[in-house]
């Protein structure tokens, strides 16, 4: 057993490394709080890719071209790739990908509540790709840089083809817009159900975020929730008016002093709502995800059961 | 149209990785683990990459303004050509894995020999589908072998799946106008050719996994002259469900 002091020093010595920008690893010495921390964001993460495939999976029978249909399922193929790296990371940390499913399917573990809306027309794949990933890439960009090495990987790599998925969800978006004026409708629709949720992806206003001060000092968090929207509303904007469509807020106006744009009122109800289990298809997402997992309960023994007979056979071979 | 069996030969081929495709495309997001999701929606990819291939080809061979799109998805049902067997629904995973085993084995040999095809093209196309398709074919063989011989249960729900599907595995090797006229000309492959060895290798990879050979000589055919079953019609309504809600609109 260590002593208080002794403890106490290490943690010094570890907030220093994080300051010197130096990376922890998976071997290193870290606080219990730095490691659960670290399991809660980076396993709610995972969580968010997978249940992430859904409303896009719902989609894919239905894609309007072929071309759409390849790169919807590569998009959805890479995402399920991300929940993979990411709950790898994730188990460096000393928790299984079990122990992160069952707390994903007992509802303690969260995951990002945009998946939470139906997906009714093909325009929100379009939104979702433009928007939803639009908003998780400024989100992640910041996390290259944090200071759990694997984390900080595993993002790199993130970053990357989100921000493909991004520029192909916008360039859905564009060729709606440019399209029949019932394609413009449909993708104007799509902006104006996916905005303002895509402003609420990026976390409760300042003042109510309980986890921002700690996270800023270990660098899971560089800026602010608000200065995050912020961000993704300056960005945003002008990429609408570029293909003519129409933010959903009457109260949008660019703000000459502040070099940025004024916006309307969140709905946080709304948020929370949503947040505690009660948007429109919380119930229906887990519902799937839990649906999966039982289902292919006796695949994942057959394999098990598989692979130790042929472990056993190798054995007696080798005698 | 000038060349209209190598169109419909074209055709026949890519109606399989069209709606096996399709069938694999439902289950993303719903495998029994992350990485069975992954390899699924992967091969449902290869199949539609191979689609496209085949359709643009089709495309020219018809010359007129129809687009890849329009022969996906702006066919009557009447007009598919797939075999009975890939339409067949994702009933579980034994008969998602043992419909994908049946059609492999079939589909690894079938391109064997349409590399050697002395269309150009399609030979081309069969030089690049045939690296996507022999992993697939070690995917579902290896599924086979996992299920079948795992657990009492996944033993059975497998032996039931290979059953199922049993019925439909003769007609792969039926032989359509259009064949018949492109196996003459050197085009098109002889499939009556790829019979035996395809069922010497399936009943190896069936006792390899401890499951039976089925011994039923009762067989399904219609499939490749667009009678088919009747899960195939609602599978298209999914397929066509944008073409026909927005027509002629470009996406």
């Amino acid at each position: 057993m260590m002593s208080e002091e002794q403890i106490k020093n290490l943690e010094a010595q570890f907030e220093a490394r994080i300051a010197r920008d130096e990376k922890i690893e998976p071997k290193d010495w870290m606080p219990e709080k730095y490691r659960k921390t670290h399991i809660r964001q980076m396993s709610q993460h995972a969580h968010s890719e997978i249940v992430g495939m859904l409303p896009e999976g719902n989609w894919i029978t239905r894609a309007p071209s072929l071309r759409r249909k390849v790169a919807l399922l590569a998009k959805v193929q890479d995402e399920a790739g991300h929940g993979l790296y990411l709950y790898s990371a994730t188990e460096t940390l000393g928790i299984s990908r079990e122990e992160m499913y069952e707390q994903l399917h007992t509802g303690k573990a969260k995951y990002s509540s945009i998946f939470n809306y139906p997906t009714i027309t093909w325009a929100d794949m379009g939104a979702i790709g433009w928007l939803v990933d639009g908003a998780a890439i400024i989100n992640q960009v910041p996390l290259c840089n944090t200071s759990y090495g694997p984390y900080a990987r595993a993002m790199i790599r993130v970053c990357k083809e989100e921000s493909f998925h991004q520029r192909q969800g916008f360039e859905i978006m564009m060729k709606l817009a440019n399209g029949t004026p019932e394609q413009k409708d449909m993708a104007q629709d799509a902006l104006n159900r996916w905005w303002w949720p895509s402003l609420m992806m990026l976390g409760p206003t300042d003042a109510e975020s309980i986890h921002t001060e700690q996270s800023m000092k270990w660098k899971l968090k560089r800026k602010s929730n608000d200065d995050l929207r912020q961000q993704f509303i300056d960005q945003t904007v002008p990429q609408a008016e570029l293909i003519g469509l129409t933010i959903p807020d009457p109260d949008l106006k660019w703000n000459d002093e502040k070099g940025c744009y004024d916006f309307g009122e969140i709905d946080w109800d709304e948020f929370w709502q949503v947040v505690k289990g009660h948007g429109p298809m919380n119930k229906e997402r887990m519902k799937a995800r839990v649906g999966a997992w039982e289902e292919g309960e006796w695949v994942r023994d057959a394999a098990m059961a598989y692979a130790e007979k042929k472990q056993a056979r190798k054995q007696k071979q080798a005698i | 149209m000038k060349n209209e069996n190598l169109y419909n030969y074209i055709l026949g081929i890519a109606d399989n990785s069209l709606i096996l495709g399709q069938r694999l495309g439902e289950l993303t997001g719903h495998g029994p683990s992350l990485e069975t999701d992954i390899a699924c929606t992967n091969i449902s990819l290869d199949l539609f990459g191979q689609v496209r291939s085949y359709f643009q080809y089709a495309t020219k061979i018809a010359g007129d303004d129809r687009t890849e799109d329009d022969i996906a998805m702006l066919r009557k049902e009447r007009e598919y050509k797939n075999v009975l067997l890939v339409e067949q629904p994702n009933t579980n995973f034994a008969y998602t894995m043992a419909r994908q085993f049946l059609f492999d084995v079939y589909h690894l040999a079938f391109l064997a020999e349409l590399q050697k095809s002395t269309d150009l093209t399609l030979s081309a196309i069969a030089n690049k589908c045939i690296k996507e398709v022999s992993y697939h074919e070690r995917f579902s063989s290896d599924w086979i072998k996992r299920l079948g011989d795992g657990t009492e249960e996944s033993k059975a729900k497998m032996q039931e799946a290979i059953d199922g599907l049993w019925t439909y595995t003769d007609e792969l090797f039926h032989q359509t106008e259009a064949d018949k006229a492109m196996v003459a000309e050197g085009i098109g492959v002889d499939v009556t050719k790829l019979k035996d060895a395809y069922y010497a290798r399936v009943s190896e990879i069936l006792e390899e996994s401890t499951l039976e050979t089925p011994e039923s000589k009762w067989f399904q055919k219609g499939g490749k002259e667009g009678i088919h079953t009747e899960h195939l019609g609602y599978l298209l309504a999914e397929l066509q469900y944008m073409q026909r809600a927005y027509p002629n609109m470009e996406w």
